[in-house]
């Protein structure tokens, strides 16, 4: 099925994340950050439904907006102090910030300026209805190694926050 | 204005620079630990939006089994990010990054 009125759900949904990310990284309360995150990662999933990727889509709002923001909104739950708020909120590096970003943005602005022939304007045809399927047998397949690597990698990661958030350390 | 109302790889690409640059900002600017790391969760959804923007380009799903891979890792990095934040906040009670200076010298 083609899809319908493509450039008015990406504008939409670009807004959203841009304007979600700004309100992240400018709210003075980590609880607002945490909120605005999640409206990002949402709008961010349904990009991913635009671009025929409807599993990670639904990975996407299972653990980030699911599982990684709640376990951020628990930590800001225990560590929130209302010290916090009235300090300042910004570091003495906003001058490291400007020139960082406006580097990594001319950067960027180049490279998609002389680029853009690179991209093709025709972008393939994708089967759809058996993403989950497709995905499934190269994640079991041809990424078996890689698969079993990142679930070693999430052993550490508990044993690692376990051990972090003890008593004594 | 053609090129505007016809989305190509182009536009998913801009859009995830400038995620990415949102982040770089929040992880550079701000004190609050518990934002830089929220910054850190938005750079990697930049990452991410170009793998699949990409996965979509070629019509393949290698882009999409790697987004799947970014994001388990950024799953243990939270975790253990956030560990480190709650034994930092044990010990001297504040989450302002200015403060995390034990190991400079």
């Amino acid at each position: 099925m083609a899809p319908i009125a493509t450039p008015f759900f990406f504008y939409l949904l670009a807004a959203i994340m841009l304007i979600g990310g700004i309100l992240v990284i400018m709210c003075r309360n980590a609880v607002h950050s945490a909120l605005a995150l999640i409206v990002t990662l949402l709008a961010q999933s349904a990009i991913y439904l635009m671009l025929y990727a409807p599993f990670v889509a639904g990975v996407q709002i299972i653990l980030y907006a699911g599982g990684i923001m709640v376990l951020f909104l628990f930590v800001i739950m225990l560590v929130n102090i209302d010290r916090a708020l009235k300090e300042r909120q910004f570091n003495s590096q906003w001058w490291v910030g400007i020139i960082a970003a406006t580097t990594l943005g001319g950067l960027f602005i180049a490279v998609y300026t002389k680029g853009k022939s690179i991209f093709p304007e025709r972008i393939a045809s994708v089967a759809e209805a058996d993403n989950t399927q497709r995905v499934a047998s190269l994640l079991y397949g041809q990424y078996m190694f890689a698969f079993e690597i990142a679930s070693l990698l999430l052993l550490v990661a508990i044993i690692g926050a376990v051990v972090m958030a003890k008593k004594r350390i | 204005m053609e090129s505007m109302l016809h989305i190509t790889t182009l536009h998913y690409l801009v859009l995830g620079a400038a995620l990415f640059l949102l982040g770089v900002i929040g992880v550079l600017t701000r004190r609050n630990v518990v934002i830089v790391l929220m910054s850190i969760e938005l750079i990697l959804n930049a990452v991410n939006l170009n793998l699949i923007a990409f996965s979509r380009m070629w019509g393949g799903l290698h882009g999409q089994v790697f987004a799947i891979f970014v994001i388990t890792d950024a799953a243990a990095e939270a975790a253990v990010g956030l560990g480190i934040l709650i034994a930092f906040f044990r010990n001297k009670e504040t989450v302002n990054i200015d403060e995390v200076n034990l190991l400079k010298w």
